[in-house]
């Protein structure tokens, strides 16, 4: 873990409302794993006060991305950074996805910006072997993020402008229809209720989940018990999303408990 | 230059982080030497370890501040004592242990349970939580309360010793001058503001208990004028708390008359503040001459001009 002043090297809008932050850090870069968070830290005065968390969304060398939507003041100031400025970042932080046990293919579940860890994940999975499928889901095309890096990816849309007219659920449904359940884990990042659907709906055809979660924040490190979810398994009512998660096994945790940020 | 001895307790510097807002000292190992700060406060422990209260526990303020109902969720006193406060003593930090309880024997048994063991520097006893239903803040506004937990604890302990008062009263003087009477050490001012944000858009509040803690750079100067009414008040030290972000803050509760400070919600954004803040403190000293930190504690300069006192203020 690193709290550094790191340069920006780029900063570009790449869909409706979608935009994406690079810069470069060596040491962050060789740290991080995939599912993990960067808490950076939107101005140097107090308004807005609380670093934002954002999972890193590709690391090439010495340079890491987050992709993000512009959702409030923090996120607007991000969209307004020039390249050669500094961001204060601290990271990597957070569990990783959990990639151990058996499975040697791969889908990953996304709801709009919860594309966020995927390309990351992607990359890393294939590097050891498993074969990647995504699946990308957003209200209409122009939402889309694709920059022709995305490995093996089928679109849902809500209004069919790309690809799968209807949401991911349905998507995952023809994916396994194709090309069958064996060996396959789902990884999943998007909007709960999102996650929620397709929870029920893993569940249903016996296929292991694991999610990204987000919910507010302020330190990022487990130092304020600010960001509990609850568990559904073990002894302990709430683990902390900052530490423990934000990546789960689906089935240990219950979602509903985190309340909806907007 | 900045080193400071209240009864037992050494402070390498005035610079200590706040119970609740550096867990319990041992999560960013990366990040921060813990051996350099003036102590550590722990998360408020209680007897038995407890969830906190239900998400949302958090919320920005559009007023540089945050608030929070975190519900002093922590590991209890057993798991604090086998677990937590050997590593701390690993790591050679100045331990303060923070202790909430909803009864005055609660208090009395946290305490006695850490009487058993070496490497407790001393006690900050929380009785000003907004954030819980039981006890906390009923007993911090309650000054024969706060009196009679400050007198049970002090004849079961020859270890520093410091009242956490709740800043949510008419006369928090009164409150320091009973726990000053009954022997405590020093006063810690001020735990959390009660406040309270809504969503407009749900017409719901932005935290699960409705109103909460408010805290960080907002309420600097509401707790220095609390720092103000306490010295004015008693004689023992004070520790000030309250939005303190940088050096410069740090040196308004000291100058105000605070001995030590603490870092509190500033560390969710800058976890490393504690270095600056005492480096600040140092490179002030030198520049306006001040050779020791008692110099500096309480160094206010209140002359009134000659129309104001004429008119009757003092
Ligand atoms: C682990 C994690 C990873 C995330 N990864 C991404 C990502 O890759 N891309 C992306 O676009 N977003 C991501 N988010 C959500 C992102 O943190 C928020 O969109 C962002 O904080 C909004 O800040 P704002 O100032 O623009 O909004 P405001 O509404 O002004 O923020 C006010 C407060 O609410 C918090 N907040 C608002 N929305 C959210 C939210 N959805 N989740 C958590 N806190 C929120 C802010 O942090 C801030 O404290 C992630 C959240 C978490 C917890
Ligand atoms: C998230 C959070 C948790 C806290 N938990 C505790 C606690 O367990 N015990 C306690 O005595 N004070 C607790 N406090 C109060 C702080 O120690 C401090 O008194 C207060 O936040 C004011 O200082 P600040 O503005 O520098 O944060 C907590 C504060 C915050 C923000
Ligand atoms: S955000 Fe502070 S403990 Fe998780």
């Amino acid at each position: 873990m690193y709290q550094q002043h790191v340069p920006i090297t780029r900063s570009q809008q790449v869909a409706q409302n979608v935009h994406v932050l690079e810069f470069q850090s060596e040491a962050i870069a060789a740290q991080a794993i995939p599912g993990q968070f960067l808490n950076i830290r939107p101005s140097r005065f107090y308004d807005p006060f609380l670093r934002r968390a954002y999972s890193i969304h590709r690391v090439v060398d010495d340079r890491l991305e987050i992709i993000y939507n512009v959702v409030g003041k923090g996120s607007a100031l991000f969209a307004e950074a020039k390249v050669g400025e500094t961001l204060d970042i601290l990271g990597p932080l957070g569990t990783p996805f959990h990639l151990e046990g058996e499975f040697h293919r791969a889908v990953l579940v996304s709801g709009g910006v919860g594309i966020a860890p995927m390309p990351f994940l992607g990359d890393w999975l294939l590097k050891q072997g498993k074969q990647v499928a995504n699946i990308y889901g957003a209200r209409t095309a122009a939402m889309i993020a694709d920059d022709g890096r995305l490995h093996n990816a089928r679109y849902a849309t809500d209004d069919g402008s790309l690809g799968y007219r209807g949401n991911v659920v349905g998507l995952l449904d023809q994916f396994l229809a194709d090309e069958g359940a064996d060996g396959l884990r789902v990884f999943a990042c998007g909007p709960n209720k999102m996650l929620m659907a397709l929870g029920d709906f893993c569940q249903l055809r016996g296929v292991p989940l694991e999610v990204s979660l987000e919910c507010q924040m302020a330190c990022g490190i487990g130092i304020c018990q600010g960001c509990p979810v609850e568990m559904a398994t073990g002894e302990r009512k709430y683990t902390l999303v900052c530490t423990h998660g934000p990546n789960y096994n689906y089935n240990d945790i219950r979602l509903e408990s985190i309340p909806a940020v907007h | 230059m900045t080193e400071l001895q209240i009864r037992n307790a050494r402070f390498k510097n005035p610079v200590l982080t706040a119970s609740g807002t550096f867990g319990y000292g041992l999560e960013c190992p990366d990040l921060f030497d813990v051996s350099r700060l003036g102590g550590v406060v722990t998360k408020s422990i209680s007897r038995k370890p407890r969830d906190g209260n239900p998400p949302q526990r958090i919320a920005e303020t559009s007023s540089g501040g945050m608030l929070n109902s975190i519900g002093l969720a922590n590991v209890g006193v057993d798991v604090f004592l086998d677990q937590k406060l050997p590593a701390l003593i690993e790591r050679k930090a100045t331990v303060i242990v923070n202790i909430a309880a909803s009864s005055v024997e609660e208090y009395c048994y946290v305490l006695e349970r850490c009487e058993e063991h070496e490497g407790i520097d001393g006690y900050e006893i929380n009785v000003s939580c907004p954030n819980v239903k039981d006890g906390g803040l009923s007993f911090g506004t309650d000054c024969p309360a706060v009196a009679q937990i400050t007198r049970e604890l002090r004849s079961r302990t020859d270890r520093f010793l410091s009242m956490k008062l709740t800043p949510n009263v008419t006369s928090i003087g009164e409150f320091a001058r009973a726990c000053e009477a009954e022997g405590a050490d020093a006063v810690s001012c001020v735990n959390t503001f009660i406040g309270m944000d809504i969503d407009v858009g749900t017409r719901r509040p932005k935290i699960a208990t409705i109103t909460g803690g408010y805290s960080g750079p907002a309420i600097l100067p509401m707790a220095l004028a609390k720092v103000y009414e306490v010295r004015k008040a008693v004689k023992i030290p004070i520790i000030g708390i309250g939005g303190i972000m940088t050096a410069q803050d740090a040196i308004k509760f000291l100058v105000v008359g605070a001995s030590l400070i603490q870092l509190g919600t500033v560390l969710f954004v800058d976890p490393m503040a504690a270095t600056t803040v005492v480096k600040g403190i140092e490179e002030y000293m030198q520049q306006n001459g001040f050779s020791q930190i008692n110099d500096l504690i309480g160094a206010l300069d209140v002359t009134m001009q000659p129309s104001l006192v004429a008119a009757g203020w003092s």
